[in-house]
């Protein structure tokens, strides 16, 4: 059960927040112009990997607020976290 | 019975407290403070019950919780009885009751006792091969297997025992209080930090605290008064919470921990009355320190399961701390020093100890030469070939083993009487919790254990289950890794003067030789599961390699104990067949939980009706007094239906239904979610969020609204009312109410984080009428005479605020039924009330209240859909025939892409249609399946009902389905196949009732 630094409250235990799925995939502003491979990559396609991941995560027993996290699935160190519209660290 | 096998030594058994218990229906005594296994061993009882599979007389192997073979059924009480409980755990209390498992007619004589000589025909993996054929009688087998799989009984009435949570905070937990243990949880509450000592015994100071030996000396005092000093000490610290009988269960991530905390299962049933029996314990530590100690080894050789075949540490600790004899015959078999102290231990109390077998070829350590001093008889470089006696070992055969360990010198057999015999395989770290919490192992090679390697957050493991077995090292080593680990100074032990006896040699044989070929030898590595090192070796030559295979077609670590005594023995047998280095091996996965956990604990106070949170609306006393049945909706309490007299469901249904539509209805809607949403961006907003447009709505009005998911597919709808200029209150589905409001929020903050909008949920805040039928009208107007309820003032689609007596409250005239209908909203605390006054005004109308069930039958009337039950997630507004409600002329919306991709355009998707059955009579039920071919195979499903009712207002059965291409079906016949029958229906419009909107008119 990870222990989770949200930016707006501070530590609180993982049952108050809701996970949601990949962070940093953006909505396309203009989706009637893709095609439906592109559509589908953007609607569909998620990485699942044993390592680094981008997530998104919200507070949603609490502040409601959402954030991102960057998490290592292969132990559930969380190494980041960081809020929504702030840009993920490079390497 | 006489207790002739006690010896007058300990200090932790009360003499003078005698306790009188049942065990298989016969009265025994003990002592309080005494197990039920030491209890019975006082007793020379050593068979307590029989092996799963073969159904081998077993006894009391250990004294601790890691006991395979001692496992009984305590308590007779239907309610809560317990099974597979180990009795070297129960602590005896005034009218204890116990029972052997897993034997009939008793454990003395068993008739599945015949399952052993079968034997030779129960090979690993025999149910997956024998049960293979014919496939069609599985059924047949499974009754037989079932019966004779599990080994206790489940209590088959509600738990009457009360159990709890709590949660707790800490600095540091030290788990294990042993004298590493010890050691941690004084230093950490010495450095002011707010300390929490658990340990699984009653008693503080694990094994040391029995130690009686010379041998073992700290700060020249034996080692055991030197802890007794120690927790004395502990006990007047403050900032220090010590919990016995406390045993952790998972270690969880972020140093998240549960233990079980037992309070009252060892008093008698006054002595418990209404106390809590088992409180789980939800620890969040900032640092934890495993000192969880180490689990004695068996030796695997042939027969070596038989009653009266222990660990060498539990015959020490039966004699040391219980003053128990476990037989008067004792010999020791052994490959390191740990049997030494136990034989000495009972030769100092006049036990008859008659010779040690040791695999080792000699030993010099001072504790094996004051055995030798002792006139103890040793048997070096020899090995146990055989054991004898059936319910109670009588006789073992020894042989000398041969330089390699793996077959014989010579062809010498020596046979020795005795009736216990006390075994040591060596030692093996207890860090099962360590690898819980994702901490990884590493092996030593010099004494063949897995120790801890890379931790995984804020803790250390120190002690024997650290690897450190030497009394000069545990103390050594735990001090220097406490000062590192709490970043202190000094600890108290850091110069602390230790004698102790060394282990000067090592050797170690995971499957010892027999002179019987292999096929004829019963060495059971796993005694709960009857797996032996036979069935292993025949699982590698089957194929089986990655050790987690092996174990579950073996069985191996798969009983209640986990394992915990013989996994070890498993991976040395793997390593050794398949001549991989045990290290690359590798282990089996340590689960949570680390001792049985029964369903209480788990469970807590959330029983019957705290077993979830529940909501009522205001009106609810309204209900309950006027005999509704109530209905879950997500967590609301929902009124279903108001049966009058002795009416079924189907008869109230029918009333209700036609009352609302012939004069008047009245619904609780307070359920319903709402929004409010509000900023100069919640137009657009709207806009982008729902399939219709928004921006041109006109203040006072009301709109219905389709929400989709970005995969296009129906995900929540209902009416919301623009306020103002930039305020609008959105109403969602009952069940929808919190993902709806959860997504929005998602989108604000994520995707289009420039608008200004801004959310507020206000389910609760408001109570919800709602009145309809075709007199709503005079009723309202009764409630509010000074309002003007023309078309032309207040027609259908908008919105008044107005006061019922002084009280604000938002009237919308919208409707889910059909007919002209109010929905009054008012602050929640005035609902009651409201419903109240609406009931009086209606009276004179016949104002029926009604539940969700008519309410459903009345919008499927309509052709209404409910989002959840007509929906599945794979429905498009275009599926539900809904293509007005979708914007053509909106650019983007949720979910408006995905309308246009390849799959949700074909043709042949399920879409919604209505069907009437030939005979209108016949009820369709929901969920049926429909097809269009009578004996076709295979048969083709073309989709099923969604609703379906009987109209109490057409006179006929009518329902909703989903069928394949259904649009383009109008009027064809088809088909619903049932159990007994098959039912003809035509497919129609799905909306059965005023297709022209009279009534929301009239």
């Amino acid at each position: 059960m990870f222990l989770i630094n949200c930016p707006y409250c501070g530590e609180r235990d993982q049952s108050e927040f809701k996970a949601g799925g990949e962070a940093h995939i953006e909505r396309p502003k203009q989706p009637t112009e893709l095609s439906d491979d592109e559509w589908a990559e953007y609607l569909f396609m998620r990485k699942n990997i044993k390592g680094i991941q981008f997530e998104r995560w919200n507070h949603a027993h609490g502040c409601r607020k959402w954030f991102n996290m960057i998490r290592d699935t292969s132990n559930d160190e969380i190494k980041l976290i960081y809020k929504m519209g702030e840009k993920p660290p490079k390497g | 019975m006489s207790q002739n096998l006690r010896v007058k030594s300990s200090n932790f058994i009360d003499e003078t407290s005698r306790i009188s218990f049942k065990f298989n229906g016969k009265t025994y005594y003990g002592f309080k403070g005494d197990t039920l296994a030491s209890a019975l061993l006082a007793n020379d009882i050593h068979l307590v019950g029989r092996s799963f599979k073969y159904h081998r007389p077993r006894g009391i192997m250990t004294s601790g919780s890691e006991e395979p073979n001692a496992i009984v059924q305590v308590g007779n009480d239907k309610a809560i009885t317990e099974p597979n409980v180990r009795a070297t755990e129960v602590e005896i209390y005034n009218g204890l009751e116990a029972k052997s498992q897993n034997c009939w007619p008793s454990v003395n004589f068993d008739i599945g006792g015949i399952n052993n000589f079968l034997s030779p025909l129960l090979p690993a993996g025999f149910y997956y091969k024998t049960f293979m054929w014919p496939a069609s009688f599985w059924e047949k087998y499974e009754i037989a297997i079932r019966h004779s799989a599990g080994l206790g009984r489940s209590p088959t009435k509600p738990d009457t025992d009360i159990y709890e949570h709590r949660y707790i905070h800490c600095d540091v937990l030290v788990i294990g209080a042993g004298i590493s243990g010890i050691m941690a949880a004084k230093t950490a509450t010495k450095n002011n930090l707010n300390t929490l000592l658990l340990d699984e015994k009653n008693e503080l100071g694990g094994m040391t605290i029995y130690q009686n030996s010379e041998k073992f000396k700290i700060d020249n005092k034996i080692s055991s008064e030197w802890l007794n000093d120690e927790i004395e000490e502990l006990n007047k610290l403050d900032n220090l919470e010590i919990k016995t009988r406390t045993s952790v269960a998972a270690y969880h991530g972020y140093n998240y921990l549960l233990a079980r905390e037992n309070l009252t299962d060892h008093l008698s049933k006054d002595e418990k009355e209404n106390k809590v029996r088992q409180r789980l314990l939800k620890i969040r530590a900032k640092k934890v320190i495993v000192a969880t100690g180490s689990l004695e080894r068996p030796l695997v050789f042939n027969n070596n399961d038989r009653p009266g075949i222990m660990l060498s540490s539990a015959v020490k600790k039966y004699a040391d701390y219980y003053g128990v004899i476990c037989g008067k015959n004792n010999i020791f078999f052994t490959n390191n020093d740990t049997a030494y102290e136990s034989a000495i231990s009972l030769l100092k109390k006049g036990i008859n100890v008659h010779c040690i077998i040791d695999i080792r070829e000699n030993s010099n350590s001072s504790i094996v030469k004051e055995a030798q001093d002792l006139g103890l008889k040793i048997y070096w470089s020899h090995t146990i070939v055989d054991t004898h006696g059936y319910k109670r070992l009588k006789q073992i055969s020894i042989m000398e083993l041969s330089k390699d360990g793996q077959s014989f010198a010579n062809s010498n057999k020596i046979v020795l009487d005795c009736d216990c015999l006390g075994m040591s395989g060596g030692w093996t770290p207890a860090v099962h919790l360590f690898t819980q919490s994702g901490g990884k192992l590493k092996f030593r090679e010099k004494d063949q254990v897995f120790i801890p390697n890379k931790y995984q957050s804020e803790q250390v493991s120190i002690g024997s289950c650290n690897g450190d077995f030497e009394l000069d090292e545990i103390i050594k080593n735990s001090s220097d890794i406490l000062k590192d680990f709490l970043k202190i100074e000094k600890t108290g032990f850091d110069n602390i003067n230790v004698e102790t006896s060394k282990e000067t040699s090592k050797k170690n044989i995971w499957l010892l030789p027999s002179d019987k070929i292999v096929g004829k030898t019963k060495p059971f590595v796993d005694y709960q599961n009857d797996a032996t090192a036979k069935d292993i070796k025949l699982a590698l030559r089957e194929g089986f390699r990655s050790i987690e295979h092996v174990k579950r077609y073996t069985t191996t670590g798969m009983g209640t104990d986990q394992g915990k005594l013989g996994n070890m023995h498993a991976l040395g047998i793997i390593a050794d067949t398949t001549g991989v280095k045990m290290g690359e091996v590798g282990t089996t996965t340590f689960r949570p939980p680390y001792t049985p956990l029964t369903f209480g604990t788990i469970v807590g106070r959330n029983v019957g009706e705290y077993f979830d949170i529940f909501r009522r609306t205001p009106m609810n006393d309204w209900h309950i007094n006027n005999n509704a049945e109530f209905e879950n909706v997500g967590q609301w309490k929902r009124a279903w239906y108001y049966p009058r007299g002795n009416e079924t469901m189907y008869e109230a249904v029918q009333r209700e239904s036609k009352a609302t539509r012939e004069s008047a209805g009245i619904l609780d809607a307070s359920t319903l979610g709402k929004i409010d949403i509000q900023g100069s961006d919640a137009s657009e907003f709207l806009n982008r969020v729902y399939t219709n447009a928004w921006s041109k709505l006109g203040i006072g009005k009301c709109r219905y609204g389709l929400m989709l998911n970005e995969d296009g597919m129906v995900y929540d709808d209902g009416v919301t009312t623009r306020l103002g200029e930039n305020h609008y209150i959105m109403t969602t589905t009952t069940g929808g109410a919190a993902n709806v409001m959860g997504k929005l929020e998602d989108y604000l903050q994520t995707e289009w984080p420039e608008l200004d909008v801004y959310l507020t949920s206000v389910t609760d805040h408001f109570a919800t009428a709602t009145i309809g039928g075709p007199n709503s009208k005079k009723i309202l107007n009764k409630l509010i005479p000074d309002l003007d309820l023309s078309d032309e003032n207040f027609p259908h689609m908008s919105f008044k605020e107005e006061k019922i007596g002084k009280i604000n409250c938002r009237i919308m005239r919208i409707s889910f039924t059909g007919e002209l209908s109010y929905e009054i909203n008012i602050q929640a605390s005035y609902g009651k009330s409201l419903w109240e006054q609406c009931m009086d005004a209606g009276k004179e109308f016949n104002i029926t209240p009604y539940g969700t069930e008519t309410m459903h039958l009345l919008r499927a009337e309509k052709g209404f859909i409910i989002v959840g039950q007509d929906t599945d997630g794979t429905m498009t507004p275009i599926d539900l025939q809904m293509d007005w409600v979708v914007s053509k002329k909106k650019y983007d919306f949720i979910g408006k892409r995905s309308l246009y991709r390849s799959d949700t355009m074909r043709e042949d998707r399920k879409q919604m249609v209505g069907l009437l059955t030939n005979d209108p009579n016949t009820v369709l039920e929901e969920g049926a399946q429909i097809i269009s071919e009578l004996n076709q195979t295979p048969v083709k499903m073309l989709g099923h009902v969604t609703s379906s009712y009987f109209s109490p207002n057409l006179g006929k059965s009518i329902a909703l389905a989903v069928v394949k291409g259904g649009k383009n079906m109008m009027g064809k016949k088809l088909f619903i196949p049932m159990e007994d029958k098959t039912i003809n229906v035509t497919v129609v419009d799905p909306i059965f009732l005023d297709k022209e909107n009279k009534k929301l008119n009239a």
